[in-house]
């Protein structure tokens, strides 16, 4: 209802609003809690092997949200997550195992563990752009991979069993693992989610269209940039942990392998660049490709390497960024558009038709 | 006298790592391309020169040449066909790109070779030795290496200093709009670009070959080391990535003779990232920070 009496100032200026989301999220936020309710009963009617795999399409999902926050969203490509990964899995082992943990409470407790190594790393590397900051990033996977590896109390080059995560009865492991894995990737999407709507996100956007500009404006571009950086490695050292408690077997060549970052990128390039559905619209392909595909091995790598050079060459805005462009849409509300709201009644119509009367059931 | 004579074996080393990083230079200066597949690419020569080897009789010395004119020609048609389309203001793309292509030379050459470590055999001359003192010896073929790297990292400064060519490359690497307005085309400077970087790579892949078995997984550290004598050298000089590969050689040999071997790799990357740190324009900073 419009006030009856307004100042002929008020009139003048146009009515809008700043809106984030539509009618249609209404309808994407129930369908997505029907979906991840769903997700969540497999462990009740799936066999083991279903829920193994499941858990690994979530902690690929996870691992790709936050190397898309790093690269899609704060233009900082890295190579070299997988520091974060393999200190992941070793926090289990050393948080479960030797302080003595709750395996379950370790598994967040690791990602806390990157993070006390991320805030040191992160000034540093900064130094680089780029290129350089990418290959900065893989010699900061490999001085933590030549650690683990060189010295005894880590199992050395043949790594750990994870003990404490192996002597919990099975079936409270796999259920709890497939839970800890489907809590971690909607974690994952919902952190990033949030994450763009907060002022970082603001920031995030105001550095990736013009970081000097942003600089100018009081955006503090390192503060931003470092934040994501730390979010990133919790996220990457949360799932690293989750890898570990499913596999129950950690060693440094594979916890701390550049084919992580291959993964994440190919899953990310695919779906989607700088968005929140390209993810998990990439995770999907590539785990039903590694379903159809993972026994040919290194065809396999060759391929995902052919499909990302092609994809970004072609059409580097992935899946998701075409199907947004030709048909608007957005299924998770992080951007603001302007709504203009329609004037009250009794001002327009005079405005627009002076002499017409007004017909009943017209709008 | 064992510690100098580490450190040697180092200096020696790091002709070799500099060789491997110059290319990287040579892209990053001319385009600002920093190409992730550099190191993979290195190795596919060595493993095209062992190819040829095996194929044709041809001799050590002749298959790694054919191997560098065939990485020359690569190197041009993989810019103006691939590179060129992703460079633009949005510089991840390239980024991605060059992984990809890491991955893709990394699985095509265990695909075709298998995963083993192979060899490339150029007889006596890799064994023999040269007495300097009664306590120092440094081998006949690391020493050649090193007289080859700097041999063409002096060729190479002198082609950029000297020749039109070489103008046209700097003209690029200062303003790629003004060089474009002065009729140099910049798709082509790329392409020779490229070309010059992968057959310098690639002659550092034959060198290596023939010093020490290879294998398709070599690449990464190949890229990784030359990005650290990169750096350390400063970005946009030449002579740097000689200075930075030197050090990086010699913080190798001494931290493995310390610590034992497997942590050698290790004290490069410390000592790389105290550079980072406290000096990180790197020892001979010229032109560009990235």
């Amino acid at each position: 209802m419009s006030a009856p009496m307004e100042s002929p100032q008020i009139k003048s200026i146009p009515l809008f609003r700043v809106a984030r989301s539509t009618r249609m999220h209404k309808y994407v936020l129930v369908i997505s809690v029907i979906v991840v309710a769903a997700l969540a009963s497999v462990p009740i009617w799936a066999e083991v092997s279903v829920t193994r795999t499941m858990v690994t399409l979530f902690t690929l999902l996870a691992l790709a949200q936050m190397w898309n926050l790093l690269g899609g969203y704060a233009g900082l490509i890295s190579v070299g997550q997988q520091a974060y990964i393999g200190l992941g899995a070793y926090g289990l082992w050393l948080l479960g195992d030797v302080i003595g943990l709750h395996p379950f409470i370790a598994v967040f407790a690791s990602g806390l563990l990157a993070v006390i190594v991320a805030l040191p790393v992160a000034p540093l590397i900064f130094r680089l752009r780029g290129g350089y900051f990418a290959i900065g990033t893989w010699v900061v996977a490999e001085v933590v991979r030549l650690i683990v590896s060189n010295i005894q109390a880590t199992g050395g080059g043949s790594g750990k069993t994870v003990l404490s995560a192996a002597r919990l009865p099975i079936d409270t492991r796999i259920t709890g693992t497939y839970l800890l894995a489907l809590f971690v990737a909607v974690g994952s999407i919902l952190l990033v989610y949030f994450l763009l709507r907060s002022r970082l996100g603001l920031a995030l956007t105001a550095i990736r269209d013009n970081d000097l500009a942003a600089q100018s404006s009081g955006v503090n571009v390192f503060r931003a940039k470092l934040s994501v950086y730390v979010i990133a490695a919790f996220g990457c050292g949360v799932v690293g942990s989750v890898v570990a408690m499913n596999l129950l077997r950690i060693q440094p060549a594979a916890a701390f392998s550049v084919n992580w970052t291959a993964y994440a990128m190919f899953i990310v390039v695919i779906g989607g660049f700088g968005t929140i559905e390209g993810p998990i619209i990439g995770a999907v392909i590539y785990f039903a490709l590694l379903q159809s595909l993972s026994q040919y091995g290194t065809l396999y790598m060759l391929l995902l390497g052919v499909v990302a050079v092609v994809m970004v060459t072609l059409a580097p805005k992935g899946i998701w960024g075409y199907v947004a462009k030709r048909w608007n849409i957005h299924l998770f509300p992080v951007r603001r558009r302007l709504v203009l709201e329609a004037p009250p009644d009794e001002e327009v119509k005079p405005a627009e038709k002076p002499d017409a009367a007004p017909v009943p059931g017209s709008v | 006298m064992d510690w100098v004579n580490v450190a040697l074996q180092g200096v020696l080393l790091g002709g070799l790592f500099a060789l491997f990083a110059t290319g990287l230079a040579l892209v990053f200066g001319v385009m600002r391309l920093v190409n992730l597949a550099h190191g993979d690419l290195g190795i596919l020569a060595a493993f095209v020169a062992l190819f040829l080897l095996d194929s044709f009789d041809l001799g050590v010395f002749w298959a790694s040449f054919a191997s560098i004119v065939i990485m020359f020609g690569i190197g041009y048609i993989l810019q103006r066909g691939l590179l060129n389309l992703t460079i633009g203001p949005d510089d991840t793309r390239p980024i991605v790109v060059t992984f990809g292509l890491s991955i893709i030379i990394q699985n095509g050459l265990v695909m075709w070779f298998s995963a083993d470590s192979q060899g490339l055999d150029a007889g006596r001359i890799e064994n023999a030795s040269v007495r300097l003192t009664d306590q120092l010896a440094v081998g006949w073929y690391p020493l050649i290496v090193f007289v080859i790297a700097v041999v063409v990292i002096a060729a190479l400064q002198l082609f950029l200093n000297r020749t039109k060519l070489g103008r046209a490359f700097r003209a690029t690497s200062d303003d790629q709009e003004a060089a474009e307005l002065m009729g140099i085309n910049n798709r082509h400077i790329y392409g020779l670009a490229m070309a010059i970087a992968l057959a310098i790579v690639a002659l550092a892949g034959v060198l290596l070959a023939i010093r020490t078995t290879f294998d398709p997984s070599q690449g990464p550290f190949r890229l990784i080391f030359a990005f650290e004598a990169v750096i350390m050298g400063g970005m946009g000089s030449i002579w740097g990535t000689l200075i930075g590969g030197i050090v990086l050689g010699v913080s190798q040999t001494i931290g493995a003779q310390a610590f034992g071997a497997g942590w050698g790799i290790f004290v490069g990357h410390v000592v790389f990232l105290a550079v980072l740190a406290f000096k990180p324009s790197g020892f001979f900073a010229k032109t560009v920070t990235a």
